[in-house]
């Protein structure tokens, strides 16, 4: 928990947020719009006898009152997907449309890639890309599960990726949702932090760096990129962010998020960052008893 | 529209590339490659599902006998992990169609899909075979219960001698509490 304790000038309530850290996370899925509708997997959650809460700002999270989500009817047909409430923020803020080609960069186990979908109608172009071919067998299993035939999946460095296996040039939104030293993860794993370093934190910023530089290259001019982290460093959030604003066409814009949140930062240490960096989103655990989330939402611009 | 590469060598399939299968045999240039038609025909056949179903997808096969069902945007051939979900074995003799195929387009279908009670449905998800009454064709049938009120399926069986035999890998088997 001490790596923690650096954010203590940025957090407001520290000790709430301190104390929000060391509790554990509730089981939260996402109702899969693919296979079912919000009213038809709850009436199966009562039928089951399994007791849910539906997230005020999105109907389609469900914090289950059951210690094995699992082993339940509406998982076993794909109604619903584990997934923490936090997690399914970005692709709202990406917001896709039916139809779309749309690039998801990091996009193992596959959470968010089929929250995609199902927010596509499981219609048009989602490219499900990861480095690791191990985890690229768990977002096959889960897309699979979940019932969405509109993904492409493919395994390649995100930093180089090419679009010269399909037939279109640019995607019409990117997600990034980078790999990251996972601080905003500690309810649900609480090794998290076990081999939490500042040499780590400044070698996966590069990564991300380079991931979010590639999306915003391989996106029409026009178009969306969101960058999503589970994890508080400004080294691996705004520092990020900062650089893309700073070597590529990009600006960052406003989003609507109906859960308590706080601005991205316009300094840490002795950085300072874009004064737009306020309309990233930072989420803390002790705001709405969830884990912790980074989202930025940024327009590509014309050179 | 081809199921490959333009002209040359015979073809056959490669194991690491999705090819898109020619519309019908007239289009086929792999020897033993379904059709587009016959994968329409054959859930229209067997399970009654309207071929309109598939009207904005695409099949594709990869390797020998695995089809594809996709509904994106994508070159054929693309060597790619994965495009869409697989959804039928063909080069055997009977085919099949996988789970995840029929849990995501089984509810249309209205012919040789055996209906189960919450507890034979139960041991269905948990792969157990069990003995039951059907009184229509043997082989592959589509397993449903009913799910908040409607007929939801719950994948794939293979009814012989009295018996139906769940075939829901094992991956996807679950203990359901009740």
């Amino acid at each position: 928990m001490e790596p923690l304790e650096r954010y203590r000038s940025i957090i407001d309530d520290f000790d709430a947020f301190r104390a929000a850290c060391k509790r554990p996370l509730g089981n939260a899925v996402r109702v899969n719009t693919i296979k079912a509708s919000v009213d038809r997997t709850t009436a199966a959650l009562e039928r089951e006898g399994v007791g849910y809460e539906q997230a005020d700002w999105n109907p389609r999270v469900l914090r289950l009152e059951t210690d094995s989500p699992g082993s339940t009817w509406t998982s076993f047909h794909g109604f619903t997907h584990g997934q923490e409430e936090v997690s399914a923020v970005p692709p709202v803020v990406l917001d896709p449309e039916p139809g779309e080609r749309v690039w998801d960069s990091c996009a193992a186990p596959g959470g968010k890639t089929t929250q995609l979908a199902a927010r596509m109608d499981d219609r048009g172009t989602v490219v499900a890309n990861d480095n690791n071919l191990g985890r690229i067998s768990a977002l096959r299993f889960n897309a699979e599960r979940l019932g969405a035939t509109s993904l492409a999946v493919t395994n390649a460095d995100a930093r180089t990726y090419s679009l010269e296996r399909f037939d279109f040039d640019a995607f019409d939104r990117a997600l990034v949702d980078a790999p990251c030293s996972c601080e905003g993860t500690i309810r649900k794993n609480p090794d998290a932090l076990d081999n939490w370093s500042e040499g780590h934190i400044s070698s996966v910023s590069g990564i991300q760096k380079g991931i979010l530089r590639r999306a915003v290259q391989a996106t029409r001019t026009g178009g969306v990129v969101v960058y999503s982290t589970c994890t508080f460093a400004p080294e691996e959030n705004e520092a990020v962010v900062q650089h893309a604003l700073e070597t590529e066409s990009c600006r960052l814009v406003d989003f609507e998020l109906e859960l308590e949140h706080s601005p991205g930062l316009t300094a840490w240490e002795d950085e300072d960052f874009d004064s737009s960096l306020e309309r990233a989103t930072r989420i803390y655990p002790h705001q709405n008893d969830t884990g912790g989330f980074f989202v930025a939402k940024l327009e590509v611009t014309a050179e | 529209m081809t199921d490959g590469r333009d002209g040359g060598d015979p073809e056959t399939n490669v194991g690491d590339r999705f090819d898109r299968v020619p519309e019908s045999e007239a289009d086929r240039t792999v020897e033993g490659r379904a059709t587009r038609t016959a994968i329409v025909d054959y859930f229209a056949d067997r399970f009654g599902i309207p071929p309109e179903t598939f009207d904005d997808y695409t099949f594709w096969e990869k390797g020998a006998g695995k089809i594809w069902i996709y509904r994106g945007e994508a070159p054929s051939p693309i060597e790619i992990e994965a495009i869409g979900m697989t959804c039928l074995r063909t080069r055997q003799e009977h085919w099949k169609p996988t789970t995840d195929f029929v849990q995501r387009f089984g509810r249309v279908a209205t012919e040789c899909v055996i209906e189960l009670e919450r507890d034979e449905a139960r041991r269905f998800a948990a792969g157990e075979d069990q003995d039951l009454e059907w009184g229509g064709d043997w082989g592959y049938l589509i397993a449903a219960h009913d799910v908040a009120g409607e007929r939801e399926p719950l994948g794939v069986g293979l009814f012989v001698h009295g018996e139906l035999r769940s075939m829901v890998p094992k991956g996807r088997q679950r203990t359901l509490e009740s």
